[in-house]
């Protein structure tokens, strides 16, 4: 179970790399321009929907960078500047959604529907093992015939 | 028992899905539920669109329950909404103000001017700022504040006769605006 959610989170990882080409020009300082796209990478642009802030040429999205920018600029971390847009978007926003009880089961979802569906096979092949042979179908002779011989 | 099972457990898992699938084809993906509903509406202080000497603050509307409509001369569906806003506006139910949002002055007041005017007032907010304090994504949107300056009602998108029939009107008698 435990290993299975560490390759959800891995594959999730992998999806998702943190260098996507970023839109806009360049600023004038490249480290802070390279933290403004980690954080931008990590945030949905709302008008276009399966793009980051970071991918999006969108007036929107420009203007979400600009403010990532100044809020980097002024010292701000990098969970405050995560909080500021969550307080205006909602949870939305983030790619990756936060643990909590309404997003359990997307969470938790598929790994419960392979405990199911394992459940559900072991159940029936349990039962299978068990059952006497008049359970079964008959066999069908002309199946078992040895080609060879005709 | 076991033969019949095999048939019907098929068939449920068949409803089940059918039933997600529905209802996922009438969710609408681009209306995003805002986290400012409850929520005080965040602080502004901006020009009149028509007067650039004059300042609307937050603290300017409460005690009155109003409506604010994000709307710009570039936004398409603002105009299919602006009828609706015009005949709202005639009834005089309560103030309606605009959040001129990412626009130019003489086009915002040449819109207006072509259009008519429904609001009390439209507030400039050349660079989308206080936009993105009311979590703006899609213009036009429309809000609903109270008395305390709380947002109670979110529409993202052109409002209809049906939506303030359904969703304005309801929120506004509710707040008895």
């Amino acid at each position: 179970m435990g290993s299975v959610l560490l390759a959800m989170l891995a594959s999730w990882w992998l999806a998702f790399p943190a260098h996507a080409n970023e839109a806009a020009p360049a600023a004038a300082d490249p480290v802070l321009e390279a933290r403004m796209t980690r954080i931008a990478s990590e945030l949905r642009c709302l008008v276009c929907q399966n793009q980051t802030i970071a991918d999006s040429n969108a007036d929107l999205a420009q203007d979400l960078r600009r403010q990532v920018r100044e809020m980097l600029a002024r010292g701000d971390d990098d969970a405050k500047i995560i909080r500021y847009m969550t307080d205006r978007y909602g949870d939305f926003v983030l790619y990756r959604p936060p643990m909590k009880a309404t997003t359990m089961l997307l969470w938790f979802g598929p790994a419960l529907m392979v405990v199911l569906g394992l459940g559900g096979l072991a159940v029936v092949m349990r039962r299978r093992a068990h059952a006497a042979a008049n359970q079964f179908e008959p066999d069908d002779p002309a199946l078992f015939t040895d080609p060879h011989q005709s | 028992m076991m033969k019949s099972l095999r048939y019907i457990l098929p068939l449920l898992a068949f409803l089940v899905l059918a039933g997600f699938l529905a209802r996922g084809l009438n969710l609408d993906p681009r209306e995003v539920p805002s986290p400012l509903i409850g929520k005080p509406a965040p602080g502004f202080a901006l020009a009149r669109l028509d007067d650039a000497a004059q300042t609307i603050k937050r603290e300017d509307m409460l005690g009155k329950v109003w409506v604010l409509n994000v709307w710009a001369s570039w936004c398409v569906a603002c105009r299919e909404e602006h009828p609706v806003l015009v005949d709202f506006a005639k009834r005089k139910r309560v103030p309606l103000f605009g959040l001129n949002y990412k626009d130019k002055r003489p086009e915002g007041l040449g819109w207006l001017s072509q259009f008519g005017n429904p609001y009390d007032a439209s507030l400039f907010d050349a660079d989308g700022r206080v936009g993105i304090d009311f979590g703006v994504y899609g213009v036009p949107e429309t809000f609903i504040i109270d008395k305390q300056g709380v947002i109670r009602l979110k529409h993202i998108g052109p409002l209809t006769p049906d939506v303030i029939r359904e969703r304005i009107e309801p929120m506004l008698k509710k707040l008895d605006g």
